[in-house]
């Protein structure tokens, strides 16, 4: 089987006695305090509180207090590289991904090259395999160049390991040509996944139109935008019998759409991020460019419909879209700035403090849907259980911090939830049975926790 | 008040107090010697991204009449030309210790932006279609100059509003000192949502002969290629305000400059109720007291930094 998840060999397997903490994984059902034995990066044994003992060179970890979930999987970020690593390169876009509790992510082509050819593929692979903290997949290209013209080698593409396909930042504009690239897959496989807007409706739009773009006259990017899109493609993917899956859905009529397609039978899979899961149009009235990313931010009743297909599993996955840009190119007037917010750090608890302690969402379901990314480009589910790879982060759900103070593990600051005091800090990360992350006593320090 | 970015930076108490201060410049426009002391030794810099004639020439003629000294910048032949950010930009010219920077940009909160970078006040002079306050305080100087109040006028604003950051302006002070206002125009130039601000909207004239006040915005010739409008003929079929369309007791407003014969016929402009002129020249005494407000009670910067 071609491999598809790349990261550093140079870090050891872990060997570690973690004490009491309350594990929570919903699909053992377990919800309890544990002692968690990791020997030689597998989880080895787990008990009851107090009972195990660690052997000689493993390091204990007292977690009274806190949960441990299995790690998060991020079917969605920029990476930047190659061509932009002054915003993020592998080491730090994956040092973001472990301080955010993710033992893997999969980066978007949507690079300087592209990553629309094999030698591009080949050598993201290659620097993966030295920098990549965690498992990292990529996707390629859907057309050459994301130009919406000529398909990539697509099989060829597959051989060298690419998990699936997407010209994410820019929809396939001609139904023509992804109807081909629907058809293609039939050889080479891979999950094609699709950035939806038409770009007519969208026209110069740079945030959702409505209310506070009327007030604020700037040009509007309309829900249908995305939504009409989400229903040709639907159809064209139950015409082919394709697999696709539908990317940082963000409104009510995305989502119809999306449930009214999968219930005619359509193979369509969708996601959803934590800032249109937690925040709305209204936060661009402060003008503020980190509250600008495509798509848009939109009304109060597209957040709702959201959390309510999240809930119900019409949206079965949380992806950030991680997209940092430098603080330069941020710092502009809002209709300047380029699209895009960091997420990966701040995804858990930003959804957390936003939609479980206020009672929107059972944390089971915020847990299931972070760690379900990874699942339809065919990987495996993280879990804690005897025998599994360990994948784990141990989280302080009791303590809050403020959001940006102690700095970012990215190489960009571009977050929306900056300045935000949240719940849920990660403390501690397993990724593929290596120590991914640990926080720092300085950080906790400076971040304010107790 | 340290800046004036948003007519939402100001209640109507505010908007009064300026006005009332205006009036008792518009007296000092009026004499031989049009200076006052009021800001003398004070630096005050109008930074202009987009062409700009009345507001431009106005904020400048105000500050010398205050006594200040005045820097005008425009994008055109400066090092904004060169590529300079707009932050670089600010943080250079507030080297020269400036007590307010006046700026026009392309772009919504561009005004805030520079607020965030400076030390100086800040008044917008318009940020891409968002908001242009002080163009909105002069149309209420003007009005209040004519009818004494703007309590219950009944007031119309026909054209472009989709592009025109005089209108959102306009519509939230003209409802604060009580008016009901009504926008009108090409349903694909009334943005989706406007009604959020509180106005009624009208995609035809019908009705307009109740107004008060005629607000005319300027139509421009981009918007034919962008098929907004298919033809100037047939927006001024529908849209032009002229002597056939203005009722005997009704006041026709425009911020300038005016496309004759397109939203306004030229018998219209010409007419005595036409208040195009008096606005013009409210801008110098409106403008005067707005930069009064921000930088009178307000110690100079080197003054602070001595205390």
């Amino acid at each position: 089987m071609t491999r598809t998840m790349f990261q550093r060999t140079d870090l050891p397997q872990a060997d570690l006695l973690i004490r009491a903490a309350h594990v929570l994984d919903p699909r053992t059902d377990l919800d309890e305090p544990r002692d968690i034995l990791i020997r030689d990066g597998h989880i080895a044994e787990l008990a009851s509180p107090g009972t195990l003992t660690a052997p000689q060179n493993a390091t204990t970890i007292d977690a009274t207090g806190k949960h441990a979930f299995p790690a998060f999987v991020d079917p969605h970020v920029h990476l930047r590289t190659p061509g932009q690593e002054y915003k993020e390169n592998l080491d730090t876009g994956t040092a973001a991904a472990a301080a955010g509790g993710f033992c893997a992510v999969i980066a978007m082509p949507n690079t300087d090259p592209v990553v629309d050819d094999v030698s591009v593929l080949r050598s993201l692979v290659e620097a993966a395999g030295r920098q990549a903290r965690v498992p990292t997949g990529f996707l390629a290209s859907i057309t050459l160049g994301l130009r919406g013209q000529e398909l990539t080698e697509m099989a060829a593409l597959r051989d060298a390991g690419a998990l699936g396909f997407t010209d994410d930042g820019k929809p396939v504009t001609s139904a023509g040509m992804l109807r081909k690239a629907l058809q293609y897959q039939r050889l080479c496989g891979g999950v094609i996944a699709l950035h939806e807007e038409d770009p007519a409706l969208s026209g110069v739009g740079v945030m959702h139109e409505g209310p506070v773009s009327a007030r604020l006259g700037m040009a509007g990017i309309p829900s249908l935008s995305e939504s009409t899109m989400v229903a040709r493609d639907a159809a064209l993917a139950l015409y082919e019998d394709a697999r696709v899956h539908v990317q940082h859905l963000s409104c009510v009529e995305s989502v119809e759409a999306l449930a009214a397609a999968r219930a005619q039978g359509a193979r369509v899979s969708g996601e959803a991020t934590p800032h249109h899961l937690t925040m709305t149009e209204d936060m661009i009235r402060t003008l503020d460019s980190r509250f600008k990313m495509n798509p848009p931010l939109r009304a109060q009743s597209d957040r709702r419909a959201l959390i309510d297909a999240l809930r119900s599993g019409v949206i079965e996955c949380i992806a950030t879209d991680h997209a940092p840009h430098a603080r330069h190119e941020k710092e502009v007037p809002f209709e300047q700035a380029p699209m895009g917010t960091t997420g990966l750090e701040t995804a858990f608890p930003a959804l957390f403090t936003e939609l479980v302690m206020p009672g929107e969402l059972e944390l089971e379901v915020i847990i299931e849907r972070m760690t379900a990314g990874g699942a339809l480009y065919g990987l495996p589910i993280p879990r804690i259980a005897p025998d599994e790879p360990a994948n784990l982060t141990l989280i302080d759900l009791g303590t809050q911090f403020e959001v940006g103070a102690a700095g970012y593990a990215s190489r960009s600051a571009n977050c929306c939830f900056h300045g935000r005091t949240l719940y849920g800090q990660v403390e501690l990360t397993v990724a593929a049975g290596r120590l991914a992350f640990q926080a720092s006593a300085l950080t906790k320090q400076r971040l304010g926790a107790v | 008040m340290n800046h004036l970015i948003s007519i939402d930076d100001l209640d109507r108490a505010g908007i009064e107090r300026i006005l009332d201060r205006a009036e008792s410049f518009a007296e000092v426009s009026g004499r031989d010697i049009k200076k006052v002391p009021a800001l003398r030794g004070r630096t005050i810099v109008n930074l202009f991204y987009e062409a700009s004639t009345r507001t431009s020439s106005s904020f400048e003629l105000a500050a010398k009449r205050l006594s200040a000294d005045v820097v005008s910048i425009r994008s055109a032949g400066s090092s904004v030309d060169k590529g300079e950010s707009l932050r670089d930009t600010v943080q250079t010219l507030s080297a020269y210790d400036p007590a307010a920077i006046v700026i026009r940009s392309p772009y919504a909160g561009a005004a805030q932006l520079v607020a965030r970078w400076t030390d100086a006040a800040v008044i917008n002079a318009g940020d891409g279609k968002h908001e242009h306050p002080t163009q909105a305080l002069l149309d209420v100087f003007t009005l209040r100059q004519r009818l004494g109040s703007l309590e219950d006028l009944n007031i119309w604003i026909v054209g472009d509003v989709l592009h025109s950051r005089v209108a959102r302006s306009d519509i939230l002070a003209f409802q604060r000192m009580g008016a009901s206002v009504t926008v009108c125009g090409p349903p694909t130039l009334l943005p989706r949502g406007i009604e959020a601000l509180g106005c009624a909207a009208s995609p035809t004239l019908d009705g307009i002969s109740e107004a008060d006040v005629i607000y005319v915005l300027r139509m421009q010739h981009e918007r034919m290629q962008e098929s907004f409008v298919p033809s100037l003929r047939e927006y001024a079929e529908r849209y032009q305000i002229g002597l056939g369309r203005l009722q005997p007791n009704q006041l026709l407003m425009h911020p300038g400059p005016v496309n004759r014969g397109v939203e306004l016929s030229a018998d219209a402009i010409d007419s005595p109720q036409a208040l195009i002129g008096q606005q013009v020249k409210a801008g110098v005494a409106v403008r005067m007291a707005v930069l009064y407000e921000l930088l009178a009670g307000r110690p100079a910067a080197h003054m602070a930094v001595a205390a």
